[in-house]
């Protein structure tokens, strides 16, 4: 037997007939479909951003003075002429990469749960649960593990209930805490990237897999972590960035060694008044984060290519 | 030593009993078809014996071990899936090769396996690509392949043919009969098709409602149906529904008689025919001597190139078909009349 030549597997599509007139409507309607999308981009992301470009490049603050616009890079130094911000930026980079990691880890698993063994009403019930974070005020989020989270706190007096003799359990205003804020902020991000992406698995793959041989942790790690691979990897970059950047957490947990360039940039914007620096600032962490997620995606490339 | 063998297998679903006490050998390299309605229970029996199900009650057992227990991702059993369940992320020979890798055999050795396998399936050169860059028969030959290369004890397929089409369909029943006889391999093919489980087919087992309702070789279950479901699923029949009266069924078309043994007599007893052995005459024509004969009106003829189906009606408005050449199909109008006439050799005896 030959091959066969044609598709034979695929339904045949009802074709759009081939003149011109007929096809030129579509791309009309796309462009239509796609026309409110992009002006609200642009006139609300790009113009924004390109202000701040554009601050980011003066010498001082434009407001309130008619001295005539000095432009300078100088801004995009700070990182040299103030080593102190090095530090502040690795303690962010070190947020986004804790936050991220616990979120896949709890999201992809929460995720197959969902996907896999729940059905209708449960299912809605325990999605409902997993976004919940997303309904409630950030500040009330926050200051509410500032109570679960302090010395002689909910957390303190349950530990010293099951372990009387240990010394008094803090965990606020530490490093920990912040990302404990933060994964509580950002796992819906996970939970709903990672199921979209498993929810698309066939159960006769999973069943192929393991008449082929394969235990449940082969099956994780053959099949279902590789297919779910595109949903880890959108769900960390919608995580990574806004934790960078971010500073209701690190400022309301984190106290005194809450420092990082989220509340760094937040400063110059609310107390310093250094716009320049404060729009430099961030677009060097863009620069960063770019530069991060062209490293992983390059390394992810190279382990997937066969 | 490969047969199947399952004893009492009951399963139900949420309360809806699904198999029902089904009892069934499954000879060592024999092809054996589960032919039944969609909700037959068939694809769960298959399921059973695969693994991937367990059943409430009974046993299954392969080569004379009992494997009921025993977890599916060691029964090395080789499973078909109705949707092929490529895996997408990899290459065809990575597919294949997958089972061979949870066997521990790498590098070499398993590009050799795999090589043979694809060579089986003739997919050489496909090696490199993509599931989704294959066409429908394409992806299900290298299911097969992937199922075969790690020479399980069953081959397990669960309605493998029915996504394609029809051409393509008939080819591959002719493939996979050749694949299935080099490797004699015992396999389990599930399928809704009747033709398809004639043609391929060492025995066909007809599901009914949980239960195998007829069992044995093709030509004999289609032959000699024991039920009406039976004869009814598996090709086309016409039934005369009756009373036993002096060796014959007394029917609304007259006495009609078979060479099967009838019920007592005064017994209702229900006779059936292939349309395929009844004979089309002139109006008033002698049939041979000893045929069952009905007078019948025709309604309809359905020209299918080779053959006509004509769709008859008798005295009282029953419906009879009569498949005949196109060759030997009377020329007639819808309206006239005809008189039917076929041999109690091949009238059926009925029950249930």
């Amino acid at each position: 037997m030959s091959a066969p030549s044609t598709p034979e597997g695929r339904r045949a599509r009802p074709s759009i007939a081939s003149p011109e007139g007929r096809r030129a409507r579509p791309a009309i309607a796309t462009a239509a479909l796609l026309l409110p999308a992009y002006a609200w981009l642009l006139v609300a992301v790009f113009l924004p951003l390109g202000a701040m470009l554009f601050f980011s490049f003066l010498k001082t603050n434009p407001f309130g003075s008619k001295a005539p616009l000095v432009f300078t890079g100088a801004h995009y130094l700070a990182f040299v002429t103030r080593p102190y911000l090095v530090d502040v930026a690795i303690t962010s980079l070190r947020l986004g990469f804790w936050t991220t990691g616990i979120c896949a880890a709890i999201g992809l698993p929460t995720a197959l749960a969902i996907a896999r063994a729940t059905r209708g009403r449960v299912r809605q019930t325990v999605f409902l649960l997993a976004i919940l974070p997303f309904w409630t005020n950030g500040l009330v989020r926050i200051f509410s593990w500032t109570m679960l989270l302090r010395q002689g706190g909910i957390l303190d007096d349950l530990v010293h209930l099951v372990l009387p003799g240990v010394g008094s359990v803090g965990l606020l205003y530490s490093f920990p805490a912040i990302v404990v804020g933060l994964v509580h902020a950002y796992l819906p991000y996970m939970i709903l990237t990672c199921y979209l992406a498993v929810a698309g698995i066939d159960d006769a793959l999973i069943d192929a897999a393991r008449s082929l041989g394969a235990r449940l942790p082969t099956v994780f790690a053959t099949v279902i972590l590789p297919l779910a691979l595109p949903g880890l990897v959108s769900g960390s970059i919608l995580i990574f960035v806004p934790v960078i950047g971010s500073f209701m957490e690190p400022r309301i947990l984190g106290g005194r060694i809450g420092v990082t360039m989220g509340t760094v940039i937040e400063d110059q914007f609310t107390q310093a008044y250094n716009w320049p620096l404060g729009s430099a600032l961030s677009f060097t962490m863009l620069g960063i984060v770019l530069a991060i997620f062209a490293l992983f995606s390059s390394v992810l490339r190279g382990r997937l290519a066969p | 030593m490969s047969g199947v063998e399952v004893q009492g297998i009951r399963k139900s679903f949420g309360g809806a009993p699904v198999l029902d006490d089904v009892a069934m050998r499954f000879a060592e390299g024999r092809f054996t078809s589960l032919l039944g309605p969609s909700g037959s229970g068939k694809t769960t029996l298959l399921r059973i014996i695969g693994g991937f199900e367990a059943p409430d009650a009974g046993t299954v057992t392969i080569g004379g071990a009992d494997v009921t227990h025993t977890p599916l991702w060691k029964r090395r059993i080789g499973m078909v899936f109705q949707s092929y369940a490529l895996f997408p992320h990899m290459s065809v020979a990575d597919n294949v090769a997958y089972g061979l890798h949870r066997q521990g055999i790498r590098g070499a050795a398993a590009r050799a396996e795999v090589a043979r396998a694809l060579a089986l399936v003739e997919l050489e050169g496909f090696d490199a690509r993509r599931p989704k860059q294959l066409s429908g028969g394409q992806q299900q030959r290298v299911a097969l392949a992937r199922a075969i290369v790690t020479k399980p004890r069953v081959l397990l397929l669960d309605e493998p043919l029915s996504a394609l089409d029809r051409r393509l369909r008939q080819t591959m029943q002719v493939e996979l009969r050749r694949i299935q006889r080099d490797s004699g391999l015992t396999t389990i093919f599930v399928t809704h098709d009747q033709e398809e489980a004639l043609t391929l087919s060492d025995r066909v087992a007809i599901l009914d409602g949980g239960r195998i309702v007829q069992e044995g070789p093709p030509a004999e279950v289609y032959e000699r149906p024991a039920t009406r479901f039976a004869a009814t699923f598996l090709g086309d029949a016409n039934l005369f529904a009756g009373t036993v009266r002096d060796g014959a069924v007394a029917t609304p078309s007259g006495p009609l008689r078979s060479e099967a043994p009838l019920p007592a007599e005064g017994a209702p007893a229900t006779l059936a025919v292939r349309p395929e052995k009844v004979l089309p005459l002139p109006a008033g024509a002698a049939e041979p001597a000893g045929f069952n004969a009905v007078d019948a009106t025709l309604r309809q003829t359905v020209y299918a190139g080779a053959t006509s189906t004509l769709l008859l009606a008798t005295r009282d408005g029953d419906p009879v078909k009569c498949f005949c050449q196109s060759r030997d199909a009377p020329a007639l109008e819808p309206g006239a009349a005809l008189r039917l006439a076929w041999s109690p050799t091949h009238t059926l005896v009925l029950g249930g």
